[in-house]
């Protein structure tokens, strides 16, 4: 009796520390009518941008807006809409700021650039840097600054 | 080969540059996704008279659309200022987001109703067309029946004055000074 109840309280802990990763979203239930389904809600609601409280992703927001997008994302995957069309839907509503892979426009060029223009940046720093090392250290020195600098090594010290 | 030594200065000027400008941004500032089209339809009860309204009832033009609710704070602080504009001439109609009539009817009574018309939008339905993320939030609507502006945050004096009143030019006269009482 006492080892079953050990084994249960055992399993129970473990049971919980399974869970933990799951309960950093938010807790809510909903019926999806196909595993396909829900993976893409799980899918979606992390690549959608809560727009209240903006470093957070609407499945981890408390927010109610974050709540109210939720909602609309569940029942337009009920109703059969595409990813694309469900993307298109908030953008039109609270731009491309909702989604945390904005399309390229105007504004987010920069944005989607900026990776290949530091790599490029730094691959040129990189090349100058190789290219002119040599020839800053081939310089030597004359023999009036050898005799110089022997002078000064053998200086007593004070 | 002298100009090199000042790559490093040029860097940091262009950052401190860039950080400065940065100071001076308001990062939950969103655009409006919804600038320059028309106001989405809708088809809601109005907050006084039940009856089922629809964009069409937003017949004087150009107007402000004011999202507010009894639960935000901020809407307390700015209803002065909206029935100071309201005396001035200036249409306003309100978005009752996500609130509960009764509270709101009681609002009204108490603090006044600067509101030509009062949509309930109890489910927030209207509010999610608009891309509504936060109350208050107030809109132009100009003579067209297009979102001509977005403020999100309390309408003030000031920022009526720096964004709006180009739609609203007979409002220029002095607004009542009471307004301005709930700045922040």
């Amino acid at each position: 009796m006492k080892i079953a109840l050990r084994v249960l309280i055992r399993a129970a802990i473990c049971g919980q520390l399974w869970l933990a990763p799951v309960v950093l979203a938010v807790i809510e239930t909903y019926e999806f009518s196909s595993p396909d389904l829900e993976l893409r809600y799980h899918q979606l609601s992390q690549e959608l941008r809560c727009p209240k409280c903006q470093n957070q992703n609407i499945a981890d927001s408390n927010a109610p807006i974050a709540r109210d997008l939720r909602v609309v994302l569940y029942e337009q995957l009920e109703q059969g809409a595409t990813d694309d069309e469900i993307l298109a839907f908030m953008v039109a509503r609270y731009g491309e700021f909702v989604r945390y892979r904005p399309g390229v426009d105007r504004n987010t060029v920069l944005l989607w650039a900026a990776p290949g223009l530091l790599l490029m940046l730094g691959a040129v720093g990189l090349l100058f840097h190789f290219r002119q090392r040599p020839s800053a250290r081939s310089t030597d020195l004359t023999e009036a600054e050898q005799a110089e600098i022997t002078r000064l090594l053998g200086e007593p010290r004070d | 080969m002298r100009a090199k030594r000042f790559i490093p200065l040029v860097a940091f000027a262009v950052l401190a540059g860039l950080l400065f400008r940065g100071l001076s941004i308001d990062p939950t500032e969103l655009p409006a996704a919804r600038l320059g089209q028309p106001f989405p339809d809708f088809a809601q009860p109005e907050l006084n008279s039940g009856r089922q309204i629809s964009v069409s009832a937003l017949s004087e033009l150009p107007a402000l659309v004011n999202v507010w609710a009894t639960w935000c704070y901020s809407c307390r602080v700015e209803h002065p200022y909206l029935l100071a504009l309201a005396e001035q001439g200036v249409p306003i109609y309100g978005l009752n987001y996500k609130d509960e009539p009764v509270k709101a009817r009681e609002w009204l009574a108490q603090l006044g109703d600067p509101y030509q018309l009062n949509v309930v939008d109890k489910e927030g339905s209207v509010g999610l067309d608009l891309g509504v993320y936060g109350a208050p939030e107030t809109y132009v609507v100009d003579a067209a029946g297009h979102i001509a502006h977005r403020h999100v945050g309390v309408l003030d004096e000031a920022v009526f004055q720096r964004d709006f009143i180009r739609w609203f030019p007979a409002a220029a006269s002095p607004v009542v000074a009471v307004g301005s009482e709930g700045e922040q």
